[in-house]
């Protein structure tokens, strides 16, 4: 009788404790973590309430930490992102970084939009030779000759929408992207381009489809990573 | 590859470091006795009072407010938006032209305890000199050897912008009159002494009540003390540390209250907006000892009896209330239930429990709604380094959508909080920022 009490009590303890709500398990993933990011940043770009949000999958570590790192300590201006990061460390970050580096999802297919035979020998130019008259680089001697990036630090320009290149363009020019870090390469190259150019660029960069990988970190020219410290802010190239 | 290998290897010794700096401390604290032996005597500028230093230093957290987002720590020039005026705060540095080089021990022991500057003007009470100066002489000292110790940084210190009429100096003087009591912090006796170090740094170098008392109009902190109140120029709410119907600690234990203070999660609660920083910046590298003598005194200034909650006098829901609720309930089953569960308790230590969460039900809906509009990470602490986060859902709710699932999660599962309404979240968001 006394082993039929215990088997009931136990019963009912197990019952209490599964509607308690405290049996169901949390993943311990990265994943399950970040859900705070993938509410806006899920596999896609995305059009929310006010902003735009880019897709973060895939892009290089660096290049996501750095930009954490912006958000959070004031040199990059998106008040949402700063309040989320504000109490982050360093460490986490880089974690949150590989994290949406590592994600392999797959691109969104090239934008529909129309571009005049003009704009394309335009940014044909500007892509693969730059002006050195106006000591404006080629987009890619840095972004890769497959325009996807090199790492750890600078992004892919592949599988961007018209509307986000168009506004990273305006960002820079005015200084609002990266306000307050001291040398900003692509600060520097807005300013040199015209509206016609940028327009140009922004178009034909979305009508591409994605194809090929980052390059590897040694792609980069020692002059023009000297050129674009700030991608590192530990300055280890400068020095 | 090999540079962002180099950024991490540069992040993974600042830690090491940092915990050694811990583990120093945790030696000097044994070897210096901190606060009880004061008589004790220790060479001014040894490594060791500097070390008492630093550690004093991070429990006042005056890297805090000396730090510029981003900037070069203790070099200042961080904003203080309150209703006075925007405040930039110094660099303090020993730069000889633009930090506190110049400045003699004595020089830093009027700033601190005397709320004067090394020129003799008067500082304003954004500088927390009206809770600093209960801080000893040997530990203001103390600080000041370590301030010196740190590498000089030149960076030109940028006006404050003090609105009109508090920009009179006159007013500063009156109200440093009225309300500015001098002196040192005096034990008391019937307490024992680790009451008194709790004490003593939760109203001296700790400054809680810069935040947690109520201000009357000219900011002086009233005479009821950490009874709660809305920060200036933020629109976070400070929660009273007496009442039980919001963070009075009263009922909770002494290892609730470390926990909550040291990692920033804990089963029942998590911190968030302005004091998940303080904890981040200070408390979690606060000794065992020291944040339970704080845990102790917050404890024995919590009320137990007072403050019945008023549930039984709750008003019946009209029609049209409790269709809002269940329209809250619906967003509430589609966007909060994952983690917050449907019968709100959450998962403890990962994601708080709304069901009786006093920062949930508390009168002011203010935090809770800013946590529902911003979302966020409980800081990274060194007890929880990888935090999960709460998405910022104003980016996909509309302000009506806000106020029906903050409405809800104020009324469900027993709770009984005021219901919010459009204007409150216009209200929350109006003049925010950090």
């Amino acid at each position: 009788m006394r082993y039929f009490y215990l088997t009931v009590s136990l019963f009912i303890s197990s019952l209490a404790s599964a509607s308690g709500g405290l049996s169901v398990a949390v993943p311990d993933t990265m994943e399950e973590r970040v859900k705070a990011c993938t509410i806006c940043h899920d596999n896609k770009d995305r059009v929310g309430r006010d902003a735009y949000y880019p897709r973060i999958a895939g892009k290089p570590a660096g290049y996501l930490f750095n930009q954490l790192r912006n958000f959070r300590d004031g040199r990059r201006y998106y008040q949402p992102m700063a309040i989320l990061l504000e109490n982050m460390s360093d460490e986490y970050m880089l974690e949150i970084a590989h994290y949406f580096s590592s994600l392999q999802l797959p691109h969104p297919p090239p934008e529909q939009i129309s571009i005049h035979p003009e704009e394309t020998k335009l940014a044909d130019v500007l892509i693969r030779l730059g002006d050195p008259g106006r000591d404006i680089p080629a987009c890619k001697s840095c972004h890769g000759e497959a325009l996807m990036g090199i790492k750890p630090f600078i992004p892919g320009l592949l599988g961007l929408s018209h509307a986000y290149i168009s506004a990273q363009f305006g960002s820079w020019r005015n200084g609002g992207l990266m306000r307050g870090q001291s040398s900003n390469c692509m600060s520097e190259i807005a300013k040199q381009l015209t509206d016609e150019e940028t327009n140009a660029i922004a178009k034909w960069l979305a009508i591409q489809s994605v194809s090929g990988k980052p390059s590897p970190p040694g792609a980069l020219s020692s002059e023009l990573a000297h050129r674009c410290r700030s991608i590192d802010p530990e300055n280890t190239y400068s020095k | 590859m090999k540079h962002l290998i180099h950024t991490f290897k540069i992040y993974i010794q600042k830690y090491i470091v940092s915990v050694c700096n811990l583990a120093i401390a945790l030696f000097v604290s044994i070897s210096v006795s901190v606060y009880a032996d004061s008589t004790q005597l220790v060479s001014p500028a040894s490594d060791q009072n500097k070390l008492l230093g630093a550690y004093l230093s991070r429990a006042g957290n005056c890297m805090g407010c000396h730090t510029a987002k981003g900037g070069v720590s203790f070099s200042g020039g961080r904003r203080m938006y309150t209703s006075f005026g925007i405040f930039i705060t110094p660099n303090i540095t020993p730069d000889k032209k633009t930090g506190i080089g110049h400045w003699s021990k004595e020089d830093f022991w009027k700033a601190l305890h005397r709320g004067e500057s090394r020129d003799g003007r008067m500082l304003y009470p954004s500088f927390p000199y009206t809770e600093y100066t209960k801080v000893t002489r040997k530990d203001a000292d103390a600080i000041f050897y370590y301030l010196m110790s740190l590498n000089p940084v030149s960076k030109e210190n940028l006006s404050s912008k003090i609105f009109f009429p508090y920009n009179l100096k006159p007013l500063l003087y009156i109200w440093r009159k009225l309300y500015f009591k001098e002196g040192v912090y005096k034990p008391d006796h019937t307490k024992n002494k680790e009451w008194n170090r709790g004490a003593y740094l939760v109203q001296g170098l700790g400054h809680c009540s810069a935040c947690h008392s109520s201000r009357n109009l000219l900011g002086a902190s009233q005479k009821e003390k950490f009874i709660g109140k809305k920060m200036t120029g933020v629109n976070w709410y400070a929660p009273s540390l007496t009442s039980r119907l919001e963070a009075g600690s009263g009922e909770l234990e002494i290892n609730e209250i470390t926990e909550l203070l040291t990692s920033g999660i804990t089963k029942r609660a998590v911190a968030s907006g302005h004091m998940a920083t303080v904890i981040r910046q200070s408390l979690q590298f606060i000794l065992p000892e020291d944040i339970r003598a704080i845990a102790i005194y917050l404890k024995s200034i919590g009320r137990e009896n007072s403050d019945i909650a008023s549930a039984e006098s709750f008003p019946v829901l009209s029609k049209n209330i409790r269709s809002r609720l269940v329209q809250g309930g619906k967003l509430y089953e589609k966007y909060c239930e994952d983690c917050h569960q449907s019968s709100g308790k959450g998962i403890p230590g990962i994601y708080p429990p709304l069901a009786g969460n006093r920062s949930v039900t508390m009168a002011s809906p203010l935090n809770t709604i800013l946590s529902v509009m911003n979302g966020g990470f409980p800081p990274t602490t060194i007890g929880n380094e990888r935090p999960y986060g709460m998405p910022p859902f104003q980016q996909i709710f509309s302000d009506e959508e806000i106020a029906l699932v903050v409405s809800y999660i104020r009324n469900t599962w027993g709770n009984h909080g005021g219901l919010v309404t459009e204007i409150d979240i216009e209200r929350s968001r109006s003049g925010s920022r950090n």
